[in-house]
């Protein structure tokens, strides 16, 4: 059966990668882009929201009384508690970080929410369901910025590579719970990196790690240091 | 949807109505008619008394096309620059409900702004340019996003008081004699009803918390009550192009009389949150409307001629993102070109 | 330097002809149709978009507009509250 542990990975992936994302809205390169960017943070917001909802009612069964609800999970829990995946927590860095990034990490969404959607948990089925149609969205829009910045100018062929050299690091960690699942993800990322002139990294020997066990990088605090800050300045207020 | 938990506002289904019953007009003016049959000499001048809609290629008079240029691309400037104020805090948004409800707003805001840039450009104008005025100043936007968000409760004042005061002033709009913005307009408003709606929400919550939630309501509504009522320009006297749009047609109320809409509409909406709107002087008039202080003009022309709190900081943030950019907008255009290269 | 222009064109629903809904700015033709997917289609407005480069647009003048449409309107014949319909006759 899921654990709240393996929920809380789940749902803080899609919560940082959102508040991360929505970091671009004003910022974007064009408007159109603005709110494309701006809709597939809504996106992981929305799966993070019901992922963090489904661990706070089953960290509730096993309790007595009251439990969590999804804001104190996502307000209340301190860095240590956070299980996302470091990938998610990195700046938001330039314009092809954000793509590339969005292309590792939607491309691994896809296939863990495939998974999901057939398994035996079926309320988390349901919501795995609902996200392979939003994730299936956030890699097509990947790959189409991922092949126009890198076979776009030197100066986005430079760019993009970095942010690949920068990233490939970090994905390493996504696959530690199933490693199963890297073939067909390899299989995805890299025609589009070959299609994009861009080269597939070596695989090396500096894997970060720590995420699933609350270990990040110095970049987190700060992330919940700005996310959590009112909500924690009002202890049991409503909003 | 986005809350049901709230009292109805009065006015809201009212202005509502008159957005549907000008989408109603717009789309049941039945077969040819536009009101020039025959061949009128003064066709633009015909079409505008028969109360028809001028449509991009007819022939227009230069000034009009100029002033709804002006006028279109000052408000898509101020759906853009609109989007700072709030964005600041969907990081900090305590709630992920109000995260959501807030991402989402200042996205619209953003489709907003796209779709009057594109009304403006069947003007024969480029988006590009009318960056450019934004950036260097030649043209102007609603000087409301001059102020700070500093506290939560800004979030619901602007929905509040800022949009509530936008729907007045945009509600008119959606008869406006110019086919492209009449229909934007149609569809900004249908779409941001809900966008007052939340921001009352968020103060009706605040304003039924805690004492500091509550003081931080009223505090915002202090700071946003006057330059909400100044958004709708200087008084009727003062007004420099009122007179000409509204014989255009593009216009259709004065300054004065949809400010004065606006505080009827709002005195009450304040009741009902509890709090109270920061002028002692207001006063239900024998003629039912609200008597109120006037803003202070001075301060908004200050504000208008760039020395408000945050004009610098909104243009700079637009113009780090606009030059930001430039390298992925090429990217794509370049990749556009080696694609219709190796097709031919 | 900015993008070229589209126009866009979403189905509402299946059934109704693709209708105009307004413009954006893409580099290509792919990125175009995304873009109409996030700006037009946001509220669930349609079930089928097109994209057409707003210069591939051949458009009526406005200065043909009498000899485009107006010999249309003494056409009556072609619309069928021309015809009586003799008193009884049903489903017609």
């Amino acid at each position: 059966m899921t654990t709240v542990d393996e929920l809380l990975a789940l749902g803080d992936d899609a919560l940082i990668a959102a508040q991360r994302l929505a970091e671009w809205t004003t910022r974007a390169p064009e408007l159109e882009e603005d709110v494309a960017l701006a809709n597939i943070a809504l996106d992981l917001l929305g799966q993070a929201r019901m992922l963090l909802s489904y661990a706070a009612d089953l960290e509730r069964a096993g309790l007595e009384g009251a439990g969590r609800d999804e804001d104190a999970l996502a307000y209340l829990r301190g860095e240590r508690e956070f299980r996302n995946a470091q990938l998610t927590e990195l700046p938001r860095g330039d314009f092809a970080d954000a793509l590339v990034r969005m292309l590792f990490f939607a491309a691994y969404q896809r296939e863990l929410y495939a998974e999901l959607a057939a398994g035996p948990d079926e309320r988390l089925a349901a919501i795995a369901g609902k996200a392979s149609k939003e994730v299936a969205y956030h890699v097509d829009h990947a790959i189409m910025w991922t092949l126009r910045l890198g076979d776009g100018t030197d100066e986005s062929h430079r760019r993009a590579q970095a942010a690949v050299d920068r990233l490939w690091p970090y994905t390493f960690e996504l696959f530690e719970d199933r490693p199963h699942l890297r073939e067909a993800w390899l299989a995805a990322v890299e025609p589009v990196l070959a299609e994009a002139t861009l080269d597939r990294p070596e695989d090396g020997r500096f894997r970060p790690t720590g995420g699933r066990k609350g270990v990040h990088t110095e970049h987190m605090g700060y992330l919940l240091a700005e996310m959590q800050s009112l909500h924690r300045a009002h202890p049991g207020a409503s909003w | 949807m986005y809350g049901n938990d709230i009292p109805e506002q009065p006015g809201h289904a009212r202005l509502l109505d008159e957005v549907a019953a000008a989408e109603r007009d717009l789309t049941g003016r039945g077969l040819g008619g536009d009101g020039t049959e025959g061949g009128a000499d003064d066709y633009f001048g015909a079409v505008i008394a028969a109360d028809g809609k001028i449509e991009p290629r007819d022939e227009m008079p230069e000034a009009y096309r100029k002033s709804l240029i002006r006028q279109i691309a000052q408000h898509a400037h101020s759906e853009i620059i609109g989007m700072q104020p709030e964005g600041n805090w969907i990081s900090r948004a305590p709630s992920l409900k109000r995260k959501a409800i807030l991402l989402a707003k200042v996205q619209d805001e953003a489709g907003h702004g796209l779709y009057l840039y594109a009304a403006a450009e069947t003007l024969g104008v480029d988006r590009a340019d009318l960056y450019e005025m934004l950036l260097d100043g030649r043209q102007k936007y609603s000087s409301i996003f001059n102020y700070p968000t500093l506290t939560w409760a800004d979030v619901g004042a602007i929905g509040w008081l800022v949009d509530g005061a936008a729907i007045v002033n945009q509600v008119p709009l959606c008869r406006c004699s110019y086919g492209p913005y009449a229909r934007a307009m149609i569809r900004v408003c249908k779409e941001e009803s809900f966008h007052q709606r939340q921001g009352y929400e968020i103060l009706h919550v605040l304003a039924n918390g805690s004492p500091e939630q509550k003081a931080m309501a009223q505090d915002a509504i202090d700071r946003w009550w006057y330059p909400s009522l100044a958004m709708f320009g200087p008084p009727d006297t003062d007004s420099t192009h009122s007179a000409q749009s509204m014989a255009w047609k593009i216009k259709r109320f004065s300054n004065d009389e949809l400010r004065q809409k606006f505080v009827d509409m709002t005195v009450q909406q304040a009741e009902v949150l509890g709090l109270s709107l920061p002028d002692p002087d207001l006063r239900l008039g024998e003629d039912g409307h609200w008597a109120y202080t006037q803003p202070d003009y001075d301060e908004l022309f200050t504000v208008i001629k760039g020395d408000g709190p945050c004009n610098r900081q909104r243009i700079e943030h637009r113009r780090a993102a606009w030059e930001d950019g430039a390298w992925v907008r090429e990217a794509a255009t370049a990749y556009a070109k080696k694609r219709e290269g190796a097709t031919v | 330097m900015s993008w070229p222009l589209w126009e866009v064109f979403v189905r509402p629903r299946r059934g109704l002809n693709h209708q105009h809904v307004g413009s954006l700015h893409a580099a290509d033709a792919e990125q175009a149709l995304r873009n109409a997917r996030d700006l037009y289609t946001r509220r669930e407005e349609g079930v089928s978009i097109w994209v057409v480069p707003a210069t591939a647009i051949s458009a009526s003048s406005p200065e043909e507009r009498d000899a485009f449409f107006a010999p249309a309107a003494d056409k009556i014949y072609r619309h069928p509250t021309f015809y009586e319909v003799p008193e009884g006759a049903e489903h017609i």
